[in-house]
């Protein structure tokens, strides 16, 4: 029967601007059938994690890059069905010693000292022989044969026209095996085949890999990791952090949403959670503040028409942090709102978040309050020049003044907002406006307003 | 089952559509009184009577013409030209009407165009003619070549349901020299889909019409498991099964009896070039007629349309390769 030509899986291109991505996990292993768009493997890039479907049904042949591994976009990462799984078998030399991943190998060259750690190869791979008259051309899909396997065509006695390799001499020298003198060159070729990815370290190339102390374990970072690392500390780099406070009494939304909580989750499925108010509350709010929804682009002040809001969400796994963008927030309403989060923060764990969900946020609120924290100091999305946290809600004793101006203590539920911006475009006394502001439109949320 | 030659199972085929569906009717010079010039249609006149076994005038331009505005009023004719050749006069209907119609203003037009081709018989340069590529450049048109019999059948049936024009290239020299066991129920050769008429590992033939039986005798005389792929239709083709058997064996001849130059056999090849390169272990070949009119001579003509003895040799030189 024909075999089909092999599909390969390539590291897909997730947005324009990311050149590489890290694979964390392998769905499927070498032998197992997948079918088109079932999940085959998990990819972690600097903007988002994501699955990748498999591009056909069939068996996987060949895993070319293992988890872990940092490869450019476009790499070939498996392949799909086709003649290489049925052929890999003979292509393995006998029984020798596993060689390293052809990735860490080339990682490790540069590595003069790493090199011990390995068994070096008998000797260096031989130049190419001479072909003789005849020999010289190989036909495609002996090339293409001879470079799976690992072989020289010039070593294949050749039956065709001329004492050419035909596509039965170089078969017929595989099922055989290699001659004893061939099996120091093939293991070379093992190691290091043709069709191996460039590999991408996935720490920073200078750093030294440094073997781990005693009571220590070291994992490599994820792609994630890396992007968050690189992003905190340069926006720690690039603005000036300044953190204002305020308290709000949550009260009257505490009780509207009591009431709505209900309505919107019989008639819409939806539950209006506190971000969703204070999301909706602070878009109104960014309306008068242009600054705060702005940036600083070069030396241009920008403002923009729009707020694209976005939430920072904490994975399931603990390990990691992203920020969903909900674009034109200012057109959603509260039950939009509510919505919009639901949808971002569930797509966000699903992994099924796009490029585009995660980038051209203008302002964002974090939410570390869940854990009962009532203050912290959250570092800036570049380029935005503004963060929000909030925290948690409790029940304090509180002073109040009744209508005829006497004051008294009531128990109410109290929150703490916290504003974090730039200081190089958003001075003290704008960011204090800016909250009392929110802090008014919280206080008095009326049931009607949103 | 029965044993039926190539053109009794065309006949079957046409007679069992016309029985099924009143809107099937037949065109054509000498279809009615004389049965046609090759008799696929004795016998239809007494049946259907004259309203749909329609003798035309010596007009093939009429005949297309007619048949193409009968199709858009929603009848299903299907027309014969007494030699494919003959064709050439009915292009601007069939070229300019019949196959834009559809894509320009979304009219279906059902024709099935019926075309006695191939040489072999000293018929000379107005009766001998395999124009197959011609028709398959044009976007629109749909062209269907069987070998056998059954696919004889199967595919005038497929031909007359569909909603588009068919060119339906009946092989001359096929008609009484082939027989085959034809299934005696209604059955559809689906268009687009090739046959392998003899599996083989070593190399490929991919061709159509009568050059199927030709490779066929050919295959025997060479020292190789050879493949055969009847294409059976050549627009649309099935590319799928011709890039599987190229990935097979890896050496492709194209055989095709119409001329060389611009013949389909130079889309397939080029097809195999551009999608299986690397699993190519030799250039594929084209045989073919020579770009020449078809000649009377019979010697000629046998130097002209690729015999036994071509194919064998360039079925050797893919081998030895």
């Amino acid at each position: 029967m024909a075999t089909g030509t092999a599909v390969e899986v390539v590291m897909p291109q997730m947005g324009v601007s990311v050149s590489e991505g890290t694979i964390t996990k392998w769905s499927k292993q070498v032998g197992d059938q997948v079918e088109a768009d079932e999940t085959l493997l998990e990819i972690s890039t600097d903007k988002v994690d994501t699955e990748v479907p498999s591009p056909a049904s069939g068996v996987v042949s060949e895993i070319l890059v293992q988890e872990g591994q940092t490869v450019e976009v476009g790499t070939v990462l498996a392949r799909i069905g086709g003649e290489a799984g049925a052929a890999a078998p003979a292509a393995e030399p006998a029984p020798a010693p596993a060689p390293e991943p052809a990735t860490q190998e080339a990682a490790d060259e540069s590595e003069a000292a790493a090199a011990e750690v390995a068994e070096p190869p008998a000797q260096p791979a031989e130049p190419v022989v001479p072909s003789e008259n005849g020999k010289s051309f190989v036909s495609p899909v002996v090339a293409r044969i001879a470079s799976e396997h690992g072989i020289d065509p010039s070593q294949v006695p050749g039956t065709g026209a001329g004492g050419r390799v035909t596509k039965k001499d170089i078969q017929a020298f595989i099922e055989a095996g290699p001659p004893a003198s061939m099996k120091a060159s093939e293991n070379v070729a093992a190691a290091a085949p043709p069709a191996a990815p460039q590999p991408t370290l996935a720490s920073t190339p200078s750093q030294e890999p440094q073997a781990p102390g005693e009571g220590e374990t070291l994992e490599p970072m994820s792609a994630m990791r890396r992007g968050i690392a690189d992003h905190m500390r340069r926006s720690l780099d690039t603005s000036a952090h300044v953190t204002s406070a305020i308290e709000v009494d949550m009260s009257k939304v505490v009780a509207i949403r009591a009431k709505l909580k209900k309505e919107y989750e019989s008639a819409y499925g939806v539950n209006p959670t506190y971000l969703a108010f204070i999301a909706r509350a602070t878009v109104e709010t960014l309306r008068d503040y242009p600054w705060v929804n702005g940036e600083l682009r070069g030396d241009q002040i920008v403002t923009k028409n729009f707020v694209n809001l976005g939430f920072a969400v904490e994975l399931a796994d603990g390990k990691g942090l992203i920020v969903p963008v909900v674009r034109n927030a200012e057109t959603l309403n509260l039950l939009g709102m509510a919505k919009a989060i639901v949808d971002i923060a569930k797509r966000a764990r699903d992994k099924q978040l796009t490029p585009d969900d995660v980038s051209g946020g203008s302002f964002t609120i974090t939410n570390p309050g869940g854990y009962g924290t009532f203050h912290g100091t959250p570092v800036i999305s570049q380029p935005q020049a503004g963060i929000l946290g909030t925290y948690a809600i409790v029940k304090r004793p509180w002073v109040i003044t009744d209508e005829n101006g006497a004051d008294a203590i009531a128990i109410r539920s109290i929150m703490n907002l916290t504003l974090t911006y730039d200081h190089r475009l958003v001075d003290g006394a704008l960011a204090g406006r800016f909250l009392r502001d929110l802090r008014q439109r919280l206080q008095t949320w009326g049931e009607s307003d949103y | 089952m029965s044993e039926k030659t190539y053109l009794q199972a065309i006949s079957d085929g046409l007679r069992e559509e016309m029985r099924r569906d009143k809107r099937v009717f037949v065109l054509g010079e000498d279809v009615g009184v004389y049965g046609g010039a090759f008799k696929v249609t004795l016998g239809f006149q007494e049946e259907f009577g004259p309203w749909r076994v329609l003798d035309m005038p010596l007009s093939e331009t009429a005949i297309m013409g007619g048949a193409t505005g009968a199709a858009m009023m929603g009848l299903r004719p299907v027309a014969e030209m007494q030699f494919a050749d003959f064709v050439s006069c009915a292009w601007d209907h069939l070229v300019t009407v019949a196959a834009k119609q559809r894509w320009r203003a979304g009219t279906p037009v059902p024709i099935v165009l019926r075309l006695p081709s191939g040489g072999g018989f000293s018929g000379g340069p107005f009766h001998s003619q395999n124009p197959e590529s011609s028709f398959a450049h044009i976007p629109g048109l749909k062209c269907v070549c069987p070998a056998t019999p059954e696919d004889a059948k199967g595919l005038i049936t497929a031909a007359i349901e569909d909603p588009n024009p068919v060119l339906f290239f009946e092989h001359k020299h096929l008609y009484r020299r082939i027989k085959g066991e034809v299934p005696d129920e209604r059955y559809v050769t689906p268009i687009g889909k090739a046959r392998i008429h003899a599996e083989g590992e070593d190399v490929t033939v991919i061709t159509w019409g009568a050059m199927v039986y030709t490779a066929e005798e050919a295959a025997k005389a060479v020292d190789a498991s050879v493949e055969i792929v009847d294409l059976r239709t050549i627009m649309p083709w099935d590319k799928q099964a011709v890039l599987d058997s190229a990935r097979k064996t890896s050496k492709v001849l194209v055989l095709h009896e119409d001329t060389r130059t611009g013949g389909f056999g130079g889309e397939i090849a080029a097809t195999i070039a551009e999608e299986a390169f690397e699993d190519l272990d030799a250039p594929v070949r084209r045989l073919a007629a020579p770009d020449c009119p078809v000649p009377f001579s019979p010697v000629l003509e046998k130097a002209y349309i690729p015999q036994v003895d071509d194919v064998v040799r360039a079925l050797k030189e893919l081998i030895e390769y």
